[in-house]
């Protein structure tokens, strides 16, 4: 066990990248080898990743499962790896997304498949190590490199418009975090040409560094989740992308900006955290109630799920600035739990994609009477989405409207809008897609789910009802590092501690 | 006598004369022999460099070179660039007749000049050097006599270049009159007991500066660049995009940092501006190009003006920075032209963005390595071109200049767009052009290596910088 708990990280990271690597470079040569081999470099590394669980030491924030290396000592840059408690199962929910997404690309990709498993292996690992970097250059290394093989995923598998997406989707997010590439310079110098991300922690910074800081880094992030008004690229990126990619895409890339958030805007400027949390609460509450109303409009199923998916993030990012407990424990849990619905929800839309190859919702209507399975699962994971109690997607938002009670009456009451309107737009196009006669020649020959659909259904609706039923083994990992972040010695982000 | 610093030059200035005398008695034969001769000049040329490496840095034959580790590096540089030159342009320029011995002799005249230049200690060994040099690339460019746009090209280059020859000349005769001498050495140490804001030796460092900043090619002085890439036949653009901005380089290295260090201020500020207006006029204008060289020249151009950013912060481990990005730099742009050789054939040049168009349904092996080179180029981790712009960028930080570092950010997302432009073409879009690919075998192996060293150089990353912070060791 000693030894795992000083390689882990590292398989996590390089085994599937070197899995991807192999399939690009012998895929072509050996086509029936692609499939299996992606499979066991998925499965590989999500068993590599699951003792991460049960070998955490849950009462301690410090970061565990650490490794170091001298990279480039030129610019004292290390191979450095860790998770605490708040990275932990973002790791695990990458390599269970990781699984899901191999298993979910079934014979509907035809194309360049080879290239299509090695990209998405790839891009496992680069996540992982964005999750488990301690080194704020190996971060930035892992966060820019994932552009690549998502802008390939986008450009090579995506729908017809996908030239303009994949190259918006680029550009955004190259441009929002070549900013932050300048803060983490000015803060290697100010921490005496270190780029260890806790040496930033204990910088006496001024006020106005702060704020600068805070922005470059807000511009990065906010890209990334996406926040309200810097969310254009998503809903095309999510429309163009192939199932995988925006299973991939919502599941975890849009954690990202949230994860940054909690490693690197809280506590290396706090002040500038609480002196800009008023604007961050409301570009949140812009993003719950009015993109809440943008969904309520599509007509493009993945649309609607991309838009609901920036409403959910909005939750998450007005949990972390309101600077309460309950509202930061419930942040993190929508993460998670929202890693689970929209996965399930764009892979639900995939299997009805791959029958009718269209996303319209009025191109279907009545698919219960021909799909039964697939409604009963599709319902389970839209009842989540509008937050029903015994669903994952309820404990999160449930906390941080709790916690914003703490805070101002009126952010709890535009927070809980939430309620209405995702309930509203997931459930009419519930109602409109699975509802109702079969008017429709296409839907009337739809068969029901295969084994393979329904065991990556099965699977993730199995962790949202655990989740919803019974977060408290989750809130009880990720306690010690949130108390940490909040209260920690000579910064008190959320007033006196309890 | 020290001959033993001076080795590298003096064997490849030998073989050039011996390759061009080969070539009069042996009409027409023997010519993979000459291929031949020319890389085992190089090697060797490499090879005595080499083993000059610790000789302890002193100025030697009567002032007029510097035998350091610097020199040693950068013409070690020089050389393996040059034999990857060869190698990529081996099939092109026979199918276009021109792969003969003056081709050969050309070259190394031209390799002969830059060693000079990196290595020089004198005003007059540097012009000597430079003009070698330049000379050679003229003649080169020139070599396809019934190319309408090559003699066009040769032209041009020559005519701005005899013009920022002469400006560099007269900046380095103002020196000499402000400072009683033409060795780098006491330049500096003139310069150092000259009141500080001296009006001549300020006015000749303005020449001087204008002259360099026209070798290197960065705006204002960038008017050749498009125009020599594009008329060139590809094989020697390949050339003259490679070495001659490595020494270049290291002409800022030796008149400004080693020489003109007194005036160190002042120097900064043009170069600023220079970094500044090369960033931002090389990328924005790229964006407009639909010829493949074209916009290669406008991202040279922009690149030359991140390199910059390593030489304005004025310490040393800035200039290491810069050395580190100008040597990536010249790999990259070699592999960017060397997948342009590859496109081309006989009776066919791949000019134009267009014929990128689908290569991974031609080639999904060199798709790959292409892709490699333009993230490279654009500055996306994990490839090498990324922790180039790190380091420059970090040296700009170091040095306060915040503003420009977050220009500089801003300009290098700007230039990805036509980077992925390229990846787009050839990765989402169907071919144009189904003609089989059918590279050499110098080409296929160089190639693929130069590719994979964007990003399997990732590890020693460190190590290199290493060798570049050595390298500028005891520069003031």
């Amino acid at each position: 066990m000693d030894v795992y708990r000083h390689i882990a990280l590292s398989v996590a990271i390089w085994l599937p990248i070197a899995f991807g690597v192999l399939i690009l470079l012998g895929g072509r040569r050996y086509p029936r080898l692609v499939r299996p081999l992606s499979a066991v470099g998925a499965g590989g590394t999500f068993l590599v990743t699951v003792p991460l669980w049960g070998l955490f030491r849950a009462g301690s924030y410090a970061m565990q499962f650490r490794e170091s290396a001298p990279w480039i000592p030129a610019f004292h840059i290390n191979y450095a790896l860790g998770v605490d408690g708040i990275s932990m199962p973002l790791v695990l929910l990458t390599s269970m997304i990781g699984v899901i997404v191999v298993i979910a690309a079934g014979p509907a990709v035809k194309e360049r498949v080879a290239e299509y498993f090695a990209a998405f292996l790839i891009m496992e690992g680069l996540m992982i190590g964005v999750f488990s970097a301690l080194d704020a250059m190996l971060f930035y290394v892992f966060w820019e490199a994932m552009l690549i093989p998502m802008f390939l995923i986008i450009g090579i598998w995506g729908g017809p418009n996908r030239v303009y997406a994949t190259i918006k989707f680029f550009l955004y997010t190259f441009l929002g975090s070549v900013l932050m590439l300048v803060a983490l310079l000015y803060l290697y110098y100010r921490a005496g040409e270190s780029f260890r991300i806790a040496a930033y922690y204990h910088l006496p910074l001024g006020l106005t560094p702060q704020i600068l800081i805070f922005l470059a880094f807000l511009i990065a992030f906010a890209v990334k989740i996406p926040m309200w008004p810097v969310h254009t690229w998503l809903p095309d990126a999510h429309v163009e992308a192939p199932t995988g990619g925006s299973v991939v895409l919502a599941a975890i890339m849009l954690k990202m900006g949230a994860y940054g958030f909690v490693r690197f805007s809280l506590p290396i400027v706090p002040m500038a955290s609480h002196e800009l949390s008023g604007l961050m609460i409301t570009l949140s509450l812009i993003a719950v109630v009015y993109i809440g109303l943008v969904a309520l409009m599509q007509d493009d199923m993945k649309k609607l799920i991309a838009y609901s998916s920036i409403a959910h993030m909005g939750f998450v990012t007005l949990g972390i600035f309101l600077f309460r407990r309950i509202a930061m424990d419930g942040a993190l849990v929508q993460m998670i739990s929202h890693g689970f619905v929209s996965a399930a929800l764009f892979l639900c839309v995939g299997v009805l994609y791959d029958r009718l190859h269209s996303r319209a919702i009025h191109d279907y209507g009545g698919v219960a009477n021909r799909m039964p399975i697939f409604a009963a699962f599709m319902m389970l994971f839209a009842m989540a989405n509008a937050g029903l109690p015994g669903t994952s997607g309820f404990v999160g938002e449930f906390l941080v409207i709790l916690g914003a009670f703490k805070v101002d009456v009126w952010y709890a009451v535009l927070a809980a809008t939430t309620l209405i309107s995702g309930a509203a737009y997931t459930l009419w196009m519930y109602k409109r897609v699975i509802f109702g006669p079969v008017t429709k020649p296409a839907v009337a020959g739809l068969s029901d789910v295969t084994g393979r659909e329904l065991s990556f259904l099965a699977i993730l609706g199995a962790a949202v009802l655990i989740l919803g039923v019974w977060p408290a083994p989750l809130l009880h990992v990720m306690s010690a590092s949130v108390h940490h972040l909040l209260w920690r010695p000579g910064v008190r982000l959320a007033g006196a501690t309890p | 006598m020290h001959i033993r610093p001076v080795l590298p030059e003096i064997i490849v200035f030998t073989m050039a004369c011996v390759i061009l005398l080969a070539d009069l008695f042996w009409k027409r034969r023997f010519k993979g022999l000459m291929y031949a001769a020319t890389q085992g000049t190089l090697a060797a040329a490499a090879v005595a460099a080499y083993a000059a490496r610790n000789e302890t840095p002193r100025v030697i034959l009567h002032g007029m070179m510097a035998a350091d580790y610097l020199s040693v590096i950068l013409q070690i540089a020089i050389f393996a660039m040059t034999a990857i030159v060869l190698a990529y342009s081996r099939t092109y320029m026979t199918e276009r007749g021109v792969f003969r011995s003056e081709y050969f002799a050309l070259a190394l005249t031209g390799v002969a000049g830059m060693c000079v230049m990196v290595s020089a200690a004198h005003f007059l060994s540097l012009y000597l050097g430079l003009e070698l040099m330049s000379l050679s690339l003229y003649a080169l460019i020139a070599m396809q006599r019934d190319s309408v746009p090559a003699t066009e090209a040769a032209m041009k280059y020559f005519i701005l270049g005899a013009l920022s020859s002469g400006l560099l000349l007269y900046g380095l005769s103002m020196l000499y009159g402000a400072t009683g001498s033409l060795e780098i050495g006491k330049v500096a140490a003139a310069l150092a007991a000259l009141p500080r804001q001296d009006l001549v030796a300020t006015l000749g460092l303005v020449f001087v500066l204008s002259g360099l900043a026209f070798k290197l090619g960065v705006v204002p002085f960038h008017m050749w660049v498009p125009d020599v890439y594009e008329g060139a036949p590809t094989g020697v653009t390949l050339y003259v995009s490679a070495a001659p901005k490595i020494a270049a380089f290291a002409l800022f290295l030796r008149l400004l940092v080693e020489g003109l260090h007194g005036l160190s201020g002042a120097w900064q500020e043009m170069l600023v501006l220079l970094s500044f207006l090369s960033m931002a006029i090389g990328n924005v204008v790229a964006i407009a190009q639909v010829n493949i060289k074209r916009m290669l020249a406008y991202s040279a151009i922009a690149h030359m003006g991140f390199l910059l950013l390593g030489l304005l912060s004025a310490r040393v481990s800035g200039y290491a920075d810069a050395l580190f990005y100008a040597l990536v730099y010249a790999l990259m742009t070699l592999g960017a032209f060397g997948v342009i050789i590859l496109l081309s054939r006989k009776g066919f040049e791949a000019e134009r963005l267009d014929d990128l168009r689908g290569l991974y349904n031609r080639s999904p092996w060199y798709a790959w390595v292409m892709l490699l080179f333009m993230f490279s180029m654009a500055g996306i981790p994990p490839t090498i071109g990324f922790y180039a712009k790190l380091a420059v960028i970090q040296a700009a930080v170091s040095a306060g200049f915040y503003g420009l570092a977050v220009a500089a950010v801003l300009f290098s997302v700007i230039g990805a767009f036509y980077y992925l432009r390229a990846v787009k073409l050839m990765f989402f879009d169907a071919p144009v052009d189904a003609m089989p690919l059918r590279p050499g075998r110098d080409l296929r192996w160089v190639l693929s290596l130069n590719g994979l060293a964007m990003v399997l150089a990732t590890p020693w990353v460190g190590a290199l910088i290493g060798i570049c912070r050595a390298a500028v060791r005891g520069f003031p």
